[in-house]
Formats: structure tokens, sequence, C-alpha cells
């Protein structure tokens, strides 16, 4: 069955935070060198997207737990896996591997859970993030018109992830937690381009991130400026992760509602971070926040981010049984 | 899909059927702007910055941006000025049409743009596999498009190769392209009429037909044009220009397009065109008569050069007067508002009339603005100087009412604000007052340093609806418990609100809530009061209102009741046992300059000046962000640097006029660490102390290798060895006249700010203070080279913590500080709360050891209590009040 058949009868169930889960394994510098990386003469430790490589025995058993507490569709550990993110460790030329192997173990784990119940098809989202510069806004501020990136740069490294996502199995492609959409139109430039030249297509996913009471994305936009900017492609889905917790997410939901001619999803934090930067939030609590958007049938697709857990994904899961999904109206406006 | 137009700059434009037209503006174009041109060949980019910033003032809903001038590099001037315009969020809330005939300057636009914006332009001049390839790029970068009525041919100009060459077009871009055809936007081509040359002489009627047949048989898609070219014969005749201009979009809107390149800020309206003028125009455009050339140039000819430039800036006073005072009280302009007011006033009859109808209006509307967050509060604080100013105008006209009429009027919802005894803080109680008195509540604002009984009684006096307290040092907390249990006993049920930097949900919860049967609510900052008071006022909403906030309350008293048991604190002897280790015999000591104290009298304001952190300053404003990126930050940035240079302004005015006078005092004494106390000798080698600064010391578990803190760790047990500082400064003396000024002038913004900066002022000397401490006055850092960002990120050697503050929280140790400084001699004092007077103060300790850090004491435990109340010759009960905040208990 296709996702976007599901789409229509049920909610979709998206896995929580991977940095969460990988943290609770305390690993130090050698698990992320691995054996190939021994001699790398920088620093590796929390590199996360390295895992696939060096640890992919821990990122498997996170996808299979995620799977368990009933997601349908698992994020790659891809998050930072751009040339521009992955500078900062001197990994660029290992950008493809990383892409590919990251997708590979997580198609390898959806296809075996699959197997067991195959009436419940399990999916993989190659996951895109932000990287880490923009390319709306100037780092410097004494230099408003400094770009620390370009937008030809950023077609470069993002087609780059998105070719070693594809080879490596995923079902669709997320860019997610955008902070500017310059970088999200970059990265739509480059999958458009690669589907032209592979003539193979996939579902394209994206979710922005409003960072504060102001209702906007970092560089600025409001959640319908940002659909706007957007909307041009065919997307499988739009909506908002990250930030500031589900019940914080509510309002721009709501204009992701009323006016997407797409799936609408939603994977908020678990919360704020308390004093120590750790999320305090209980899968009950959490739950109780999506089911307020559930009820006002807000979305298509939900899950967790940062702090997120496989319990709490068991509660969201469960509470989303109990709701319908929204409905897409092609003509909103 | 929606079939709608949609852009979008920051934010979002959808083109409806009800947008009616689009202005696109067309002055940040070097082909149409000279002015333009100049500034971007001299590269002042700044200044042509403003250009694009006056369109969109004057109405334009999308920025046309052209380069293309044989001597540019228009590459490169069209992204730096599109990256330029994309941080000044003023301008960047619109879309940007990307104007160029050249491809690669189209696509290096279209590289810089975050929202959906238009290409300007495509056609099939190069023929249709060009066209096609354009147009796909177009549509993969996400952008609506301009297709000029151009072909492999030239450029249409008839009305058939119009509509041919544009049927023709739309078909290639919706069924091969598959482009939405709403992105479809048509220039059908403006040419110049009235030239004198036969065939031109039906351009204009032309092109409205054109219009009507595209809107009518091409679904979906838009016309537009560069309606300055239509006059092109009269340039230099303003006059004639605009009118011709104005009938022309007058005519062509009529006949469907629905977006023009215009300049918005001068064009004349169609209604208001001479009708002699008009009629001549018109004979042009419509091809009218055989002599309309000739008519239209006679006329011209009487008007030559009287050509009228609007002010922008001045246009808001030709509205109705009700406009003008919402207009002055949302920008916050009082040059205008007695005049405004004695004009409604004569208009309304009453001047309570006045009061309750355009000022309320006129408020209603930025008490709006402010909820959504589109204005910010030093832009509310204007507003209401407005307001305060207009109404004091009314004042005597109303009690000349009242005397007549012997009526009272109808009383607004009326709170009392007050900081409590003690405490002379209330910058943040005077921001509540203007936000409060800005949503039509009447304010009763008792002052500082206010006992609990005159709270009570002006209560009752005024009848007042709300009790708000406030409080910024940490006695305040108790002293509001207390006016919460005397409000118990008077039977009172008035709501009460709590609010200050120390004040926390936590503590009213905890503290306050449950000696009080009346609501009691934590405010968290200005802009929640007014939520809260309506709630709280409004009597559908009170008893609801209430239920949930004690319902709330009590939650939390549980869970943290709750929490409490569970909290680990180990024994003080443990907790002394594993103090800060220190290897005193490899620590060099130096000798302060002095020994004693030594007084700074007026100290240069200008010196202070450089040492002002900026950053607290706009926090009190709740402005949030760290100085300097938040004076170009997106959302406050234009608010910040407003604030910031009237900071500066006012900063100028003290030092020119000495209106504050900056006093200090510090001194130093030989001393010993004795356990948790520091003892202080008049010299070295003196046998007995005279005098002993007490500390308290960290009691919680720690994790391994953390030691458990007491500043005494940082001084040499060793005797005749060490030495200890302390100081006290203020920047606050004088203020009162200067606020009295602002007072008598109803200016809180500026009352505010002179409270604010002279809290700078004093920070700033600490900091001025500290560094010549550390290289001259005890100079055991003489070497010392920090920037101000360093001063302020505390990079330098040693500490110089404040009583009431985490590493010291007891306040009454500022007395023995004030007694060996003789601090009053330099016109600081206390109050019987221990907070000091001027309110702009520091005082602190100096500590020179460079392992010697700052941290927070967090919890204690019982038997420190009894031991420091011991050592310190105080009851245990005293204590446990002054130290509420820390008891672990």
């Amino acid at each position: 069955m296709k996702i976007e058949d599901i789409l229509k009868q049920r909610i979709l169930i998206l896995d929580g935070a991977m940095g969460t889960m990988i943290q609770r394994h305390k690993l130090e510098e050698k698990d992320f060198r691995g054996e190939i990386l021994k001699d790398h003469p920088h620093p590796l430790k929390g590199n996360n997207d390295l895992l696939s490589i060096t640890r992919p025995d821990i990122i498997k058993d996170i996808h299979r737990q995620y799977f368990e507490a009933g997601a349908d569709m698992v994020e790659t550990n891809t998050f930072g896996s751009t040339t521009v993110a992955q500078a900062d460790y001197h990994l660029e030329h290992l950008v493809y591997e990383i892409n590919y192997q990251a997708a590979k173990i997580a198609r390898e784990v959806a296809d075996e859970v699959t197997a067991k119940d195959p009436a419940r098809p399990r999916f993989v989202a190659g996951s895109m993030g932000p990287t880490t510069k923009l390319s709306s806004m100037s780092p410097d501020v004494n230099n408003p018109g400094y770009r620390a990136i370009t937008f030809d740069e950023l077609v470069v490294a993002f087609k780059q992830q998105a070719k070693g996502l594809i080879d490596g199995g995923v079902d669709t492609l997320l860019l997610e937690t955008i902070t500017d959409t310059l970088n999200v139109k970059a990265a739509l430039f480059a999958i458009q381009e690669l589907f032209e030249e592979t003539g193979k297509t996939l579902p394209v996913m994206v979710s922005g991130t409003i960072t504060d009471a102001s209702g906007r994305i970092l560089s600025g936009q409001t959640a319908e400026a940002f659909l706007i900017s957007v909307s041009h492609v065919p997307l499988l889905s739009i909506g908002l992760n990250c930030a500031m917790g589900a019940a914080a997410l509510r309002p721009y939901l709501q204009v992701l509602n009323e006016r997407a001619p797409f799936f609408v999803s939603a994977y908020p934090n678990a919360g704020l971070p308390n004093e120590f930067g750790h999320y305090d939030q209980t899968p009950d609590q959490m739950a109780a926040e999506v089911e307020e958007y559930l009820k006002e049938g807000l979305v298509n697709i939900v899950g967790g981010c940062c702090g997120s857990t496989p319990d709490h994904i068991r509660k969201i899961a469960e509470v989303a049984k109990k709701y319908k999904p929204r409905e897409v109206v092609l003509e909103n406006v | 899909m929606s079939k709608y137009l949609q852009l979008s700059g920051l934010e979002a434009v959808t083109i409806t059927p009800n947008s009616n037209f689009v202005n696109v503006g067309e002055r940040t174009n070097v082909t149409g702007s000279a002015k333009f041109l100049k500034l971007i060949k001299e590269d002042k980019f700044e200044e042509a910055l403003e250009v694009a910033l006056d369109q969109v003032r004057g109405g334009a809903q999308v920025i046309d941006v052209n380069m293309d001038e044989g001597m540019l590099d228009s590459k490169a001037a069209m992204v730096k000025f599109l990256n330029l315009m994309a941080a000044e969020p003023e301008i960047a809330i619109v879309p940007v049409m990307v104007d160029s005939s050249k491809w690669e300057v189209i696509e290096a636009g279209l590289k810089c743009l975050q929202g959906k914006g238009i290409v300007n332009s495509i056609s099939l001049k190069a023929g249709e596999e060009e066209f096609i390839r354009q147009a796909k790029l177009v549509k993969r970068y996400g952008a609506a498009v301009v297709v000029m009525a151009f072909d492999e041919d030239g450029q249409a100009d008839t009305y058939e190769r119009r509509i041919s060459i544009c049927k023709r077009a739309y078909d290639i871009l919706v069924n091969e392209v598959k482009l939405p055809p709403q992105d479809i936007i048509f220039d059908p081509n403006i040419f110049p009429v009235a030239t004198g040359i036969e065939e031109h002489r039906n351009y204009a009627l032309d092109f409205f037909r054109a219009a009507k047949w595209i809107r009518t048989n091409l679904p979906h898609a838009h016309v537009s044009g560069g309606v300055s070219n239509v006059s092109f014969s009269f340039r230099g005749n303003q006059k004639v220009r605009e009118a011709m201009h104005a009938a022309f979009l007058y005519h062509a809107i009529q006949n469907g397009m629905d977006m023009g390149i215009v300049n918005p800020t001068m064009l004349e309206v169609y209604d208001e065109i001479e009708k002699e003028l008009l009629e001549r125009v018109e004979d042009v455009l419509l091809n009218r008569r055989d002599d309309a050339t000739e008519r239209l140039l006679e006329y011209a000819e009487t008007v030559k050069g009287s050509a009228k430039k609007k002010e922008v800036d001045d246009e808001w006073r030709k509205g109705p007067v009700e406009e003008r005072i919402t207009h002055a009280l949302v920008k916050g302009i009082i040059d205008f508002i007695d005049q405004d007011t004695e004009e409604a006033r004569v208009k309304y009859g009453k001047p309570l009339n006045v009061i309750e109808g355009p000022l309320m209006a006129g408020m209603n509307v930025v008490g709006d603005l402010f909820g959504a967050g589109k204005m910010f509060l030093p832009q509310v604080v204007k507003s209401a100087r407005v307001m305060k100013k207009s109404v004091a105008y009314l004042t005597p006209f109303l009690e000349e009412e009242k005397r007549r009429s012997g009526t009272t009027s109808k009383p607004a919802a009326k709170i009392l604000l007050a900081t409590v005894k003690g405490d002379v803080h209330d910058i943040g109680k005077n921001i509540v007052g203007v936000v409060l008195a800005c949503n039509n509540y009447d304010i009763v604002d008792l002052g500082v340093m206010v006992p609990t009984e005159k709270i009570i009684e002006a209560a009752k006096r005024e009848k007042v609806d709300v009790i708000g307290l406030s409080g910024l040092i940490t006695p305040s907390l108790d002293e509001m418990v207390h006016v919460a249990k005397e409000m118990q006993r008077e039977k009172l049920s008035l709501p009460l609100l709590i609010g200050g930097a120390t004040t926390s949900r936590i503590h009213t919860a905890v503290k306050i809530d449950p000696v009080y049967d009346g609501p009691v609510v934590h405010v968290l900052d200005a802009s929640r009061s007014v939520p809260v008071a309506s709630e709280l006022i409004s009597p559908e909403t009170r008893g609801a209102f209430k239920a949930k906030v004690k319902d709330e309350y009590v939650k939390m008293r549980t869970e943290h009741a709750s929490r409490q048991q569970a909290k680990n604190y180990i024994p003080l002897q443990e907790a002394r046992d594993n103090k800060v280790k220190i290897d005193w015999n490899a620590t060099q000591h130096t000798k302060p300059v002095f020994i004693g104290r030594r007084e700074f009298i007026s100290y240069p304001l200008d010196e202070l000046r450089k040492y002002i952190d900026w950053t607290p300053f706009f926090q009190t404003w709740m402005l949030a962000g760290r100085y300097p990126g938040i004076l170009k930050d997106s959302v406050v940035g234009a608010e910040a640097k407003k604030l910031f240079d009237d900071a500066n302004k006012m900063l100028d005015d003290i030092i020119k006029d000495k209106s504050l006078q900056a006093n200090g005092v510090v001194a130093f004494y030989a001393a010993q660490s004795a356990v948790d106390d520091v003892k202080l000798f008049k010299q070295q080698g003196d046998d007995q102390e005279f005098a002993t600064v007490h500390f308290l010391r960290q009691q919680n578990k720690k994790a391994q290798n953390l030691p458990n803190f007491c500043l005494s760790d940082f001084v040499s047990p060793e005797k005749g060895k060490d030495y200890f500082g302390m100081f006290a400064v203020t920047a606050g003396l004088g203020i009162e006249k200067l606020l009295a000024k602002f007072k008598a002038n109803h200016d809180d913004y500026s009352d505010i700010m002179a409270k604010a900066l002279a809290d700078r002022l004093a920070e700033a000397f600490a900091e001025a203070l500290h560094e010549k401490v550390r290289k001259e006055l005890w100079g055991y850092a003489k070497d010392e080279h920090l920037t101000n960002e360093e001063l302020i990120d505390e990079a330098y050697k040693g500490i110089r913590p404040a009583p009431g503050y985490p590493a010291c929280p007891d306040h009454t140790e500022k007395k023995l500080i004030f007694e060996l400084l003789e601090a009053e001699k330099v016109g600081i004092t206390l109050t019987e709360s221990y907070a000091m007077w001027p309110g702009a103060a520091v005082s602190g300790y100096y500590f020179s050891h460079p392992d010697s850090k700052y941290f927070g004491l967090g919890k204690i435990d019982k038997d420190q209590v009894a031991d420091y109340a011991k050592r310190k010759g105080m009851s245990v009960e005293d204590v446990e009040r002054w130290l509420a905040p820390v008891l672990g208990y």
C-alpha cells in the first residue's frame, strides 16, 4: 500500500528523537570512530550521524524500538549529513556513504518489521536537516549583505545527500527543522533536479520550525508565507517540528490546516527543556497536548522531536488511533 | 491548489478578485529612477534601501528591483541589493519582483529570495525553446512570472498581436511547463500615447481591450504593466503625467488589469483630477477626438512645472479627526495631539465623549496591536504619553463640566499598584501601570516603599478593583506575604496581583496564595497584566478564572512539597570539610595601595558610559536579545535601535547637564578567613579583628570532586597575609529632579528611560571601579587588558559579589558594609529592608584570589541557619525571615 493511500485512511505515526536515544548509550570517542576512522585527526564524539557506519547496531535498535512502539515511519539518522554540517568534523568525503548506510540500515529494519506484519507496511523517511548555515541572513550584524553560504552551494550539498538517501532505499525525503526558507528552497531545487536526472521521483515532506512566540521561523517568515514559499513543489506533506513543544505549535498548525493543499504533519519536542537541558514532559503529558490537535482534525502525521522516546510515541500512537485524519482540501486558500 | 496568485516576503500576499489592484513599487529601478541609479553607481546601498523603504511605506505591495544599466555589474548589484533588503524587516515583509532583461541576472536574484517572488520578465522573443527553459526554471525556483507580449517578430503593438502572443504563451506555460495559470502575469505592453504619431493613437485603447480579453479568455492569469510609459511624451510635466497615470489605471483596472508597476507615493486620485485636465487626458487615452493630442499639449503648457509632490509623512493629517487621533496614538506622535483633541472636543460636544470615543478607540487599536505582538513596549509607552497629554488637555474642561452639572462620570475599573515596604524599585511597576492605563484602567499608583496599612487603606478609600504588588529584592517576597495576610484579616476579597523580578509562580503558589482566600495571581511580565486584569475584573469570567488559578496553585504546592522531601542536604560540618581547596602556599598576596576607605565624588559620567552593559537595559523594556545583536534583530531590531538612540540622546543630555551624580566609596582591610566568616583587621599584624563578615556555605550533596562553596574559602585562613575589599556606588543622585520634569510632561517613557539609565550607569560604575581596583587601588592585576565585552563576560581575575545575590543572599550583611564604608557620607543609605537608596546603586565585596568565582548558594538546611544565627547574634526566626528564599525546609 502506498503512503498516500494510508494517509487518506488514518493518522500516520512518525518516530521520536534520535539524539535522546543515542545519549542513553553514553558513547565514547572510540564508539564514534569505529575501525574506519580510528586515525582521523579530528575529534568525532557527538557526530551522531556517523554512528550509522560505526555503530549500526545501536541505530538499528533505536529504529526497531520506534517501530515496535507503533511508528509507521522512521527517520534516517542523517539530520546533519551534508557536506556543510560534516565540515565541522572534516568528514565531507564520507557524506554520501553516511547517507547511503543510514538509509540502508533503516530500510533493513523497516523490511524486517513489515515482514512480521505485512498488512502494515513500515516506511523510511530520509531526514535532511537545515545544515548549519543560513542563506538568507547574515551571521555578521555589521555586514547585513553578507551570506555564509549561497543557494548554489546548498543545492550541491543537498543533492548529494538526497542521492545517498535514495540509493540507500528511503521511501520519502523529509526536509526538516527548517530555520531558513531559502535553504529549503535550495533543497527542493536540488531534489527536483535529481528527480529529473534519474527519472525516479519520491514523495517529499517539508517541516519548518517556529522558534519563538512571534510565530515566525528564524528567517522571519510567518507560517503562511512559509507555506506559500514551498508550495511550488507537489509535496506529500507540510508541517512543523521541534521548537516549543506540542501546545505551542497549535496556532500555526491551524494556519497550515486552513491553507495547505498537502497533508499536514507535526512532531514537536517533548515540551521545553528544563534548566539542565533535559526534557521533562512525560509520555502522557505529551500525548494529551498532541490529542488537542487530533481532536480539531489539524494533522495527518504525528510524531516526536527532541526529548521524545519510544514511550512517548507509544502513547501518541494509542491516542491517534481514536481520531480521523485531517481532510485535505485542494481548493484551500 | 488555490487558484489565486499567492506571493510572499516575510508575510503572505494573496491576490483575490477582491484585491482590486496590486501596486508594484517602481522606484528601485535604475532604468526608471535617476536618483536610484546614482545611489547604486556610487555604491550607496544604504541610502538606496531608503528608496525601497519609502515604496513600502507609500503602499507598495511588491517591490520591483531592476539593475539593468550598461555601466553596472547588474548581477552583482542585484544580489547585493536583494541581500541587503532581506536584512530590513520592514522592506522584506513584501514580495520582490526581480526585474531584468538578462536571464542570468534574474536567476541570480531568485537565488536570494526566501519568499515567493515574481520574475519580470520572460517572453517568446528568442523562440519557444528558450522560453520553455526559462519558464521551467521559474517554476523550479518557485516564483510567479511576468510574460511580455513579445515574440520572434518583435513586441506586440496591436490588439490582435497582443492577444495572439499571450494565448500562445499561456498554452505553452499551462500545458507544457505545467506552470499554475494563476502564477502567470501578462504584460501586454503599455506604450506612450500623445506622441503625435498616428499609429500610436490606439495604444492605450488596445491595451485596455487586450487586458479585458486576457482576463476573459485565459483563466486565472493576471495583467500588469509599467504605467509610467504611457505618459512618456510629457516628461518634466509631473501634473499631466500623474493625471495620465491615474486615468490610465482607472480604465485599465476597469478592464481587468490587476497589477501595475507604479510609484505608489506619487499617485493622483482619479476623482481628484481637475475636470478639464481629466477630459483632455481621457480624450487621448480613449482616442475620442482627432485633436486630442494637441488639446492635451495645449493644456500641459499652462501647468508646466507645477508638479505636486506629496509629503507621504503628512498624509495622515488629512484624515478625519478620529483617524488622526488613532494614528497619533499608534505612532506615538505628540506634536498635534492638543489641536486634534480640541477639534474632537468641539465636534463631540463633551470632553468625556472624546475620551470614551476617539481616544478609547485609538487605545483599543494600540492594545490590540500590542496583544498581537505587532507593537513593542517602548511604542506602547509612547502611545500612553500621547493619551495622557490628550487627557491632560481635556481635564480642565472635564472639571468645569463636573462643577456645572454636579454629576460624576462612570468610573473605569481601578487598579492599585505599589512597590512594597522596604523596596525602592519601580521601573517594572511603572511599565505595568502604563500598559494597564493604555487599556483603559484607572491606575492608583502609591509609589515605592508602601507599608501594608497604606495599601489597604488606599484600596478601601479608592474602591479599587484589583491590587498589584511589585518588588525586586528578596525581602519583598515576605512583605508581599504580609500584605496578603493583612488583606485576609481585613476580610478583603479583592484580586491580588504579584509581580517583579524576584517573584515567581512557585513562590506565589507556595507562600502567598495559601494565606489569602481572594484570587492571587503571579503576573510574569507587563504584557500579561492586561488579560489577567480583565479576566479578574469582568464579573462573567472572574469566578472561573479564580477557581482555575487556585487549582493550579494547589497542584504546584503539592508537587513542591513532594519534591522537597526528596531534597538531599549534607550536615554543615560535612559541607565545611568539603570546602574549596586553595593552595595558599602558592598564592601571591598583593597589598592594596591604601587600607581604610576612599571616596569617589562626582565620578565622570562620560567615563562610565563606556562601561555600560546594554543587554539588561533592553530586558528592562521587555525586548529579548543580547546587545549589540538585538539592534539588528528581525523582530525587535527597529524598536531596539530607536530605544538605543533615545537612550543615548538622554545620556548626552544627562552628561551635559550633569543632572545625575555618580558617587562611590571603596575600602580595603587586612583579612583572615575563619571557617565561614572573614575577620577584618585595621592593619596587618593586629591581634584582634574589628569586624566580621558572615557568609553561607552550599549544603546540597555534591557530585564527586565538586566542593561546597562559601565565599570565605577565597580568603586565606592564615593570619597576616590576605586582604579584603568592599564598595558601594550610586549613579542616581539627582534623579528626583530629573523625574519631576518628566512627570510634569506626563512623559512616562522618559521617566522609565531615566531610571533605566541610572541603573545602567550604577552597574557601569561598579564595573569601572572594579577595574580600577584590580589595576590600581588593590593592584593585583596591573597588566590586565580587557574589552568591554570581556568585562561583561567577567573574564577578569577576582570577583565582586553583592549581598542579596546568589552567592551571598543575606541582605542584612549590607549593614556592615555600609557602616564600614560610611556610605551615607557619599549619599547612599539603606532602608529598613536593606534596600539601597537611591535605587540606582550597587554594593558588594572584593575578592582577589584567581580561583574565586561566582556561584549560587542553593538551599541550606536547619543546622546552618541555627549556626548562622548564632554567629550573627540574631534570632533563628529573624534569620529564617531574611533567608526565606533559600531555606531548604
